[in-house]
C-alpha cells in the first residue's frame, strides 16, 4: 500500500491553487474547527465543511486506486516466483493489497461517494493514484525492492495517518498498517538471500536499488514549500507530518537497512550530518516526477489498460451475481406467496 | 419488480473475534446477496484468522441516531453521576464492595 502525498491535484500538473474562503454556516463550522483543535474525530454523520469532504474523497480514493494499480507490478511476478514459497507470499501480499483497497473504498463512500463513481474516476484517467506504479519491475529483484524500499516508503507515509480526523479513513489505516509490516520484511529477506548469491545475482539487487531510489524519496510528495495544500490538510488533521519531514525519517530508517544489506543508495550528496542528526541527500527530479503523474512514465498506460480490461471482462460475472441474487429473491418471494 | 441494480449492495461485517467474545462492526463491502456477502467478508476480513464467525447485514436495514440530536439523546444522562459506583463514599473499614 502506497502513497505520495496524497494531495496530488486530479486536475493534474497544474499547481494547486488555494482553497477559496468557506461560504459554510459560521456556527457549524466553529463546532468543526473547535473538534478538530481539540484533536476530536469526525464521524460520516457529523457536519463538515465541503471543502473538508472533496480533499478526503481525492485523498482516500487516490490512495484506495493506489492499492488496486499496486497489484499489477507484482502481480505479474506471481507465476515466475523463484520458489513455490516465494509464490505463496507474493499471492499473500499481492490479496492484501486488493484488501486494502477495499478498506479505502469503504471509508470513502461514508462520504457520499459510490463506488461505481471513484472506478469511473480511475478508470477514464482522471483520478490519479500512486506514480511509483508507473515503473515497471523488470526482475525478481525489483519485487524484493518493491517490498523494501515501496512499502518502507508507503508504511512511513501512512502510520501518521492512523490519527487522520477522519475516523473510519483513520481506521481503515489502524487495519492497513498492521498489515503492511509483513509486506516490507518479505521484500528485505528476499533481498537478504539474493546478496548470499552469485555475483551477478548481487549485480541485480544493487541495479533494482539504484532505479528505484530516487523515485521512492519522490513518493512522499513535493518539497513542503512547494506543497500549498499541505498546510490547509495539517490545519484539518488530515495530514499530521509534512513530505520533507517523513522523507527524512524515511532515508534516515533505510540507510542503516542497506549497509546491512551490502547495497550502496545512489546518491554521492548522502551523508551523516552531524549537526542536523540527520542524513543530507541529494536533489529531487521533480520534473520527471510530474511527468509520470501526469501520464508520461513508462507504463501509465499499460496500468490503466489493465485495469480497465480487468474491470470490462468482470462485467458479465458482476451482472451475473445480482441476477442470480434477484432470481433467488423472487423465489423466496413466490414460496412465501403459495 | 425489482428495480434494477448496477452497482452491488452494500453490506455491514461483524466479526466475532473468537469464542465468547461479541461480534464486532469491522467494515462494510459490495456483494450481490447475503451468501457472497459472507464469502467476501471471509477474504476481506478475516485472512489472519481474525474471526471464528461473520454476521452480514444490508446496511440499508440501520436505522442510525441522528447526530443533530445528539444533546436531547446523551447529554441527559451526564448529570446522573449518583449511577456510578464512585458517587458513593463507603469507610475503608468495609473493604472491597
Amino acid at each position: 500500500m502506497y502513497t505520495q502525498s496524497f494531495n496530488v491535484q486530479d486536475t493534474a500538473g497544474a499547481k494547486p491553487v488555494a482553497l477559496a474562503p468557506s461560504k459554510e454556516d459560521p456556527a457549524l463550522q466553529a463546532a468543526f474547527d473547535a473538534r478538530i483543535d481539540a484533536d476530536g474525530r469526525i464521524e460520516p454523520q457529523d457536519w463538515m465543511p465541503d471543502a473538508y469532504r472533496k480533499t478526503l474523497v481525492r485523498q482516500i480514493s487516490q490512495h484506495a486506486h493506489s492499492e488496486i494499480v499496486g497489484m499489477l507490478p507484482e502481480g505479474n511476478w506471481i507465476s515466475r516466483a523463484p520458489s513455490l514459497k516465494r509464490k505463496a507470499i507474493l499471492i499473500a501480499k499481492v490479496q492484501d493489497e486488493g484488501g486494502h483497497g477495499l478498506y479505502l473504498y469503504s471509508a470513502a463512500e461514508t462520504l457520499g461517494t459510490s463506488r461505481d463513481q471513484m472506478l469511473e474516476g480511475l478508470h477514464s484517467g482522471r483520478a490519479k493514484y500512486s506514480s511509483i506504479f508507473n515503473y515497471p519491475t523488470l526482475n525478481w529483484a525489483d519485487v524484493g525492492v518493491v517490498g523494501w524500499l515501496v512499502d518502507g516508503a508507503a508504511i512511513m507515509n501512512q502510520v501518521p495517518l492512523c490519527r487522520c480526523s477522519y475516523g473510519p479513513y483513520a481506521r481503515a489505516m489502524v487495519r492497513v498498517c498492521k498489515e503492511e509490516s509483513f509486506h516490507q520484511r518479505q521484500g528485505y529477506e528476499a533481498l537478504l538471500v539474493m546478496m548470499t548469491g552469485t555475483a551477478e545475482q548481487k549485480a541485480m539487487v544493487q541495479d533494482a536499488v539504484n532505479r528505484f531510489w530516487w523515485k521512492c524519496l519522490a513518493m512522499f510528495g513535493p518539497p513542503d514549500a512547494d506543497s500549498p495544500h499541505s498546510g490547509q490538510a495539517m490545519r484539518w488533521g488530515i495530514k499530521r507530518i509534512s513530505n520533507d519531514d517523513l522523507r527524512q525519517k524515511f532515508i534516515d530508517a533505510t540507510v542503516p537497512q542497506a549497509k546491512v544489506l551490502g547495497v550502496t543508495l545512489p546518491d554521492p550528496d548522502l551523508k551523516w550530518n552531524e549537526e542536523r542528526q540527520h542524513y543530507d541527500y541529494g536533489q529531487i527530479d521533480w520534473d520527471e516526477f510530474w511527468s509520470t503523474v501526469n501520464g508520461n512514465g513508462p507504463c501509465n498506460k499499460e496500468r490503466l489498460a489493465t485495469r480497465v480490461k480487468a474491470y470490462s471482462e468482470g462485467e458479465w460475472v458482476r451482472d451475473a451475481a445480482m441476477a442470480h441474487a434477484r432470481k433467488q429473491q423472487e423465489r423466496s418471494t413466490m414460496k412465501e406467496a403459495a | 419488480m425489482t428495480t434494477e441494480l448496477k452497482e452491488w449492495p452494500l453490506w455491514e461485517i461483524f466479526i466475532r473475534s473468537k469464542q465468547g467474545l461479541e461480534h464486532k462492526h469491522c467494515g462494510s463491502l459490495h456483494a450481490a446477496d447475503a451468501r457472497q456477502a459472507l464469502e467476501m467478508a471471509r477474504d476481506v476480513y478475516t485472512r489472519r484468522q481474525e474471526g471464528v464467525s461473520i454476521w452480514v447485514l444490508p446496511s440499508s436495514a440501520i436505522t442510525a441516531s441522528n447526530p443533530d440530536e445528539k444533546g436531547e439523546l446523551f447529554d441527559p444522562a451526564a448529570d446522573k453521576i449518583y449511577r456510578h459506583p464512585t458517587f458513593y463514599e463507603i469507610p475503608d473499614a468495609v473493604g472491597h464492595m
